[in-house]
């Protein structure tokens, strides 16, 4: 889960890193008060979890707090690269003397942690990793041994940070590491770190990234969601505890387990580009254990898209036998006929794999005059194409 | 022969008395896998009984290796308790960690996967977040269902459980050495390179099929060990071609994040490797079925 950055920032200043006095409103109004606190003049910063705010226009210098009330007006509302602004920070101003870059991540490739810095910060790391990569000090850090005085001394070395401001950004780096462990951060950067004209080290932007998988030690991290921005489709799905994604096509999809599911929707891309270029219409992985009712609130999201026109349903019996899940798409339709949902939308079902000669007969037998089945991965996939082509 | 798991395999559970490991321990035995013991230290000195099967329960993995000679240990610990239990068994020093739990934190996987580094790898980790490895005939560790194939000649490596299911079952009829599921998340023990060395060391496999799918560069990475390092052929199938950018698709390492990370990306290194690449599964299944056949 991405953070906005009022919340890095609150995360930063909970755990020590060095950061400016800020507050985030919704409304230009508050934006006067909040000057005020702030002493006179204030940053008004656009929140959205997409880069090149900036540049966009959607960070802007308060003189007063008035100018402060007119420039959050501008930018609360404004369409920054698809992200529509609805909270803007309000913070400290700062007198930047020079610009640095810090994180913290997960190097997949080398399975550890990895420090990176840089005295060129302010900028697109990207792009200095592109341009100047000896620019970019990647260091590796320990898992179990963390970022120690000495780590962080190294850190501090290798990206060649100027011996006036080295005591500071090494006590920065070891705070900031302190927010990636305690709070189970993916990533955790700072950029710009900047040093102001007094010579101290403030963090000036940040961005972290939470690990949901860490939410069951972490109960504070649920307040953080960003539950205005979720899509309704794929907030019902999370509140059902489906794995669910919201995409733009039309065919609905449902399978068991992720890889098959990944595999699903390019399958039924192929097909779609047969039948006038429909395309999937969301993720769903009802995993293992697929019971009716898991099935059922599968099916009541899926056909609760107004996009959709057909679905295809997309199991391999592996542990669970086909014929349990037979039954459970069969049951599934009669709950939902029984909640009073008028299902009019096609359904295709490849089962293969344990039991699958038994479950293909429960759906031969069920003879339910929306489901067809169709024994082969492809040519479900092309079934359920051309249905939702023809819809 | 096969790779990582044999008939000879001496296998542990830790978390066996939990519902989820009694569901798949009663499964592994009934493939035929020689399970020992299980572990959970409230219980220790008890006996599960799986269809007249007694299986004693130890409080340790260190006592269990020390009663048993077990070599392999099978991982169903919830996630909060699976970081504990994977330290334990390195402690220990068991050859093989198969850890299946789902949902683990990736700091708690880096922290295992670095103490574990430390200790000189001495155990070798499959997953998490894995459905295990199955020598076919011989010994099941993990949930990959038994019955899906016969032994063969084909060496299976995935990322996915699902998928692997599905390519076993596609080519059931010429059967599987070994299958490998080494998960789906960003810090994994075993990966692609791994499971590629030990298939091309292993003279009962003569094809690998190598299921990859979008997230990180593991896919890149063994298309270049592929190329230097591998002469058995090599089939490929990647998932994931439609996925957005910046959704995670089910897996926690599933994500495509700009241009890294890309199933495109992927194939192309692959096919640049000389792998021939299917666009379905079943394609995938059909180009080892024409390589074989010669």
């Amino acid at each position: 889960m991405d953070l906005f950055e009022y919340q890095a920032r609150d995360l930063f200043a909970k755990h020590g890193v060095p950061v400016l006095a800020g507050e985030v409103i919704d409304t230009p109004e508050a934006a006067r008060d909040v000057t005020e606190r702030l002493g006179g003049k204030a940053v008004v910063k656009a929140q959205v979890k997409v880069g090149g705010r900036g540049k966009a226009g959607g960070v802007k210098l308060a003189s007063d707090p008035a100018d402060a009330v007119a420039k959050a007006g501008q930018i609360l509302g404004m369409d920054i690269k698809g992200h529509t602004v609805h909270k803007v920070m309000l913070a400290q101003t700062a007198d930047i003397a020079e610009e640095y870059y810090v994180s913290f991540l997960l190097d997949r490739t080398n399975r550890t942690f990895l420090a990176m810095a840089s005295v060129q910060g302010g900028v697109e790391i990207e792009v200095v990793a592109e341009e100047n990569p000896e620019a970019l000090a990647r260091i590796p850090v320990d898992a179990n041994e963390g970022c120690t005085p000495e780590k962080a001394r190294e850190i501090v070395e290798a990206a060649k940070f100027p011996a006036d401001v080295a005591d500071q950004i090494a006590e920065a780096l070891q705070k900031l590491w302190t927010v990636f462990i305690k709070e189970d951060a993916l990533l955790v950067e700072v950029n710009p770190l900047v040093k102001s004209g007094e010579g101290k080290i403030i963090a000036l932007d940040g961005k972290v990234s939470l690990d949901e998988n860490a939410d069951f030690r972490q109960p504070e991290h649920e307040a953080l969601e960003d539950k205005a921005a979720a899509n309704p489709l794929e907030a019902a799905a999370k509140a059902k505890n489906l794995n669910y994604v919201k995409l733009d096509g039309q065919v609905g999809i449902i399978g068991n387990g992720a890889g098959l599911v990944m595999s699903t929707l390019d399958v039924v891309a192929y097909a779609g580009e047969k039948h006038g270029g429909v395309k999937p219409a969301n993720f769903l992985d009802i995993g293992g254990g697929a019971s009716a009712q898991v099935m059922a609130n599968g099916l009541e999201i899926i056909l609760g898209d107004p996009d959709v026109r057909s679905v295809f349903v997309n199991v391999f019996g592996g542990i669970t036998a086909c014929d349990e899940v037979a039954n459970g798409i069969v049951q599934a339709l009669e709950l939902l006929k029984s909640k009073g949902e008028n299902v009019t939308k096609p359904l295709v079902v490849r089962l293969d794999g344990n039991n699958a000669e038994l479950g293909r007969k429960i759906l031969s037998d069920a003879n339910h005059p929306l489901v067809q089945r169709v024994d082969t991965m492809d040519g479900a996939a092309d079934k359920a194409a051309e249905l939702a082509a023809a819809k | 022969m096969a790779i990582f798991l044999n008939k000879e395999s001496k296998v542990i559970v830790q978390g066996m008395t939990g519902s989820t490991g009694m569901k798949h321990t009663k499964l592994m035995l009934a493939d035929g896998t020689n399970i020992v013991g299980g572990v959970n230290p409230r219980k220790a000195g008890t006996s599960v009984d799986f269809d007249g099967t007694s299986v004693p329960v130890f409080g340790t993995v260190a006592d269990a290796m020390k009663e048993t000679g077990a070599d392999v240990s099978v991982v169903f610990v919830p996630p909060a308790f699976a970081k504990a239990a994977v330290v334990e068994a390195i402690d220990a020093e068991i050859g093989l960690a198969v850890v299946i739990t789902e949902g683990i934190a990736v700091h708690d996987s880096a922290a295992f996967w670095a103490y574990a580094s430390s200790k000189g790898n001495k155990t070798r980790i499959i997953g998490p977040n894995c459905p295990g490895l199955i020598t076919p005939g011989q010994s099941n560790a993990g949930i990959i269902p038994g019955d899906i194939t016969k032994p063969g000649r084909i060496g299976l490596v995935s990322k996915s459980g699902t998928l692997t299911y599905q390519m076993m079952y596609e080519l059931r009829d010429i059967g599987f050495s070994s299958a490998v599921g080494i998960g789906g998340d960003p810090v994994i023990g075993t990966t692609h390179i791994d499971a590629l060395k030990a298939f091309e060391a292993d003279p009962e496999t003569d094809l690998i099929v190598m299921i990859g799918e979008i997230g990180g560069d593991a896919e890149e990475r063994a298309a270049d060990y592929i190329k230097a390092h591998v002469s058995k052929p090599v089939v490929g199938y990647v998932a994931g071609f439609t996925a957005p950018e910046g959704k995670t698709m089910g897996h926690a390492g599933a994500i495509v994040s700009g241009s890294s990370g890309t199933a495109a990306a992927k194939k192309e290194a692959l096919e640049a490797a000389g792998v021939k690449v299917g666009k379905t599964p079943t394609e995938t299944a059909q180009l080892a079925r024409e390589i074989l056949a010669g």
